[in-house]
């Protein structure tokens, strides 16, 4: 494993996660979680103290996971499956798509210890693909928090709405980035979390507070770059990326493949409607061993990277 | 809400419940073939071969509201071999479900009867179906969700029905799902394997041997029963729940693919073969028997 014990001021969101599904979970009979022998790893063991019942361990068999969830929703209850998220969306990818996406079943996928956070177990652990897959099939929201706050109002989100949805949980430490009080998550939202024309920053979960240090550094220089948060990556804020368009220079930032993700997304939109400069900072492939911080400076998803990339687009 | 009656409680006698049985059986028959031949493509094999199966449950044993298709209450069926849809949308529509008349759009561009079933758009229709060994574990879920719900909430009790194709019993998912349902001992569950022996290209002997098939199933904690799949009279006690059990049951229906049409009785060829116009007339006035 990579992470140590996190370090002041910064916090895992499996945390939020837990806890708001412990939360949830006492206001409504109805929310079960499902898990594949992954009690530990999705940190759901007070869950199951608290409601014996309502924890469905199936084993490890990830395809029985999710038809499971997909039936327990027929059944009337909201489930919340949750696995690594490597196994999750990759060994069961056909049932998401047929029992939950194309069924629309009331099921909220939880992608737990996604990107490379099992740096050094390697590629068959790291979860740089999951984003890409699911995106595809159009009708399952899919939500990148970037920290405790966002992971919490994602989970609300997911158990107040009626189906699919795909939560990235990281493990990694982030900070708990500064919002106004009044700050709200909707769901085909981006955020904008630092103003700026001269270039946009497009990030979600675990890279959102690296881009937000790149603007600082920026800003210093006298480029003011905004910074936007893309949690939202289906259905993803088409608006946002127009305006960021209007910038002429965007870097994406993402603790995924650089096909067919957050860059991908972006690419397509901007392509077809308002071309522009653009720079997609993720992994290029299966990485080598590492720690998920080794590998994050690897692929330049660094604020010191992420600044020099904006500064390269704009020629300075 | 009044609950809805199956025929199995209605105190009709044996004789009456299997003679129902029995046409309803007719009808899905000819009218499965017809949608097959009008539209050029489907799976008579598996339709003629599941169809008993499929009549016993919805015109006998399972409870349901056509006229609320999501009650809770229900109990539910589930076609793994989702490629038996002439069968099932045959069974939907006699039961209420959705018209008639609508079997007629099978298959044609935009209708919601596609080769496969979709929950979404079809009442009636519990989960998307198609790529095989998906209904098991999709069964073992509403099973759960039943044995938590058990008496409470004002929630009746339902059962879980799944039918699979035997060939589908390569898929390894389904043996995952018959773990859980063993560990859990999920007594309100029944599969029904459509034994016809056939897969696509070939009898499952000789791509993949299934037998002992029994055996595998008591081994992962269910009770067994094997029967003649086209005896209504086997089907009826072992579907309509009168006995009670504590674990969940695997019916191995043995059964014959294409079975009411001599030409494509137990012929891999007539899994997706479809009749020229002299072979249904045929296979029409066969079925009519």
């Amino acid at each position: 494993m990579s992470a140590a014990a996190p370090q002041t001021g910064l916090f895992d969101c499996r945390d939020a996660y837990v806890a708001t599904l412990e939360a949830l979970g006492a206001q409504n009979s109805s929310i079960v979680a499902v898990v594949n022998d992954s009690v530990g790893s999705s940190k759901l063991g007070k869950f199951r103290e608290k409601f014996p019942e309502r924890l469905i361990n199936v084993g490890i068999a990830e395809q029985n996971m999710i038809g499971v969830g997909a039936g327990l929703a027929n059944g009337g209850k909201v489930a919340f499956v949750s696995g690594a998220s490597c196994f999750l969306t990759g060994r069961s990818l056909e049932q998401v798509k047929a029992d939950v996406a194309y069924s629309q079943a009331n099921v909220k996928l939880c992608g737990i210890s996604s990107g490379v956070a099992y740096g050094e177990l390697g590629p068959t652990h790291h979860s740089i693909e999951d984003v890409a897959w699911l995106r595809t099939m159009g009708n399952i929201d899919i939500i990148v928090p970037a920290d405790p706050w966002e992971t919490e109002q994602a989970i609300r989100h997911a158990a107040a709405t009626e189906g699919p949805v795909f939560i990235r949980i990281s493990r990694m430490g982030v900070p708990a980035l500064e919002r106004p009080t009044d700050a709200q998550f909707q769901i085909g939202k981006a955020e904008v979390l630092h103003a700026g024309d001269d270039a946009a920053i497009l990030a979600n979960g675990t890279v959102v507070c690296r881009a937000l240090e790149a603007a600082k550094t920026l800003a210093a220089e006298g480029i003011q770059a905004r910074v936007v948060n893309m949690s939202s990556m289906s259905p993803i804020d088409e608006a946002a990326i127009l305006s960021a368009a209007q910038t002429g220079a965007i870097v994406t930032a993402e603790e995924h493949s650089v096909r067919g993700g957050l860059g991908g997304a972006v690419a397509e939109i901007i392509a077809q409607h308002t071309p522009c400069r653009l720079k997609i900072l993720g992994f290029a492939g299966f990485q080598p061993t590492g720690s998920a911080e080794f590998l994050m400076e690897q692929a330049g998803l660094t604020a010191d990277h992420i600044a020099a990339s904006v500064r390269k687009l704009l020629d300075r | 809400m009044s609950m809805p009656q199956p025929l199995s409680q209605s105190g009709a006698d044996t004789a009456q419940r299997v003679a129902h049985v029995r046409d309803m059986a007719r009808w899905i028959r000819q009218r499965a073939l017809r949608m097959a031949f009008e539209a050029g493509q489907g799976h008579p094999g598996g339709d003629l071969s599941v169809t008993d199966i499929l009549a016993t449950l919805y015109f006998d044993a399972m409870r349901y509201d056509p006229a609320n298709p999501r009650w809770a209450g229900r109990d539910r069926f589930i076609l793994s071999k989702g490629h038996a849809t002439g069968a099932l949308y045959s069974t939907l529509a006699k039961a209420g479900f959705f018209p008639e008349d609508e079997l007629t759009t099978y298959m044609q561009p935009l209708s919601r009867l596609n080769g496969h079933p979709n929950r979404v758009k079809i009442p009636g229709v519990e989960t998307n179906t198609g790529p095989l060994g998906h209904g098991m574990p999709i069964a073992v879920g509403i099973a759960i969700a039943g044995q938590i719900d058990a008496g409470q909430n004002g929630r009746a009790d339902y059962r879980v029905f799944v039918t699979t194709g035997d060939g589908e019993l390569q898929e390894g998912s389904n043996w995952e799902a018959a773990m859980t349902a063993g560990h859990r001992k999920l007594s309100n569950l029944t599969l029904i394997v459509d034994r016809n022996r056939l897969q696509q290209g070939a009898p499952t002997e000789e791509t993949v041997t299934l037998e002992p098939l029994a055996d595998k199933w008591r081994a992962f904690g269910w009770d067994v029963e094997e029967i003649d799949g086209h005896d209504i009279a086997a089907l009826l006690p072992l579907l309509d729940g009168s006995l009670a059990r504590a674990k969940p049951l695997c019916i191995i229906a043995n059964t014959v693919k294409g079975k009411g049409v001599s030409f494509m009785e137990n012929k891999a060829a007539w899994h997706h073969g479809i009749p020229n116009a002299e072979q249904f007339a045929q296979a029409m006035q066969e079925l009519e028997a």
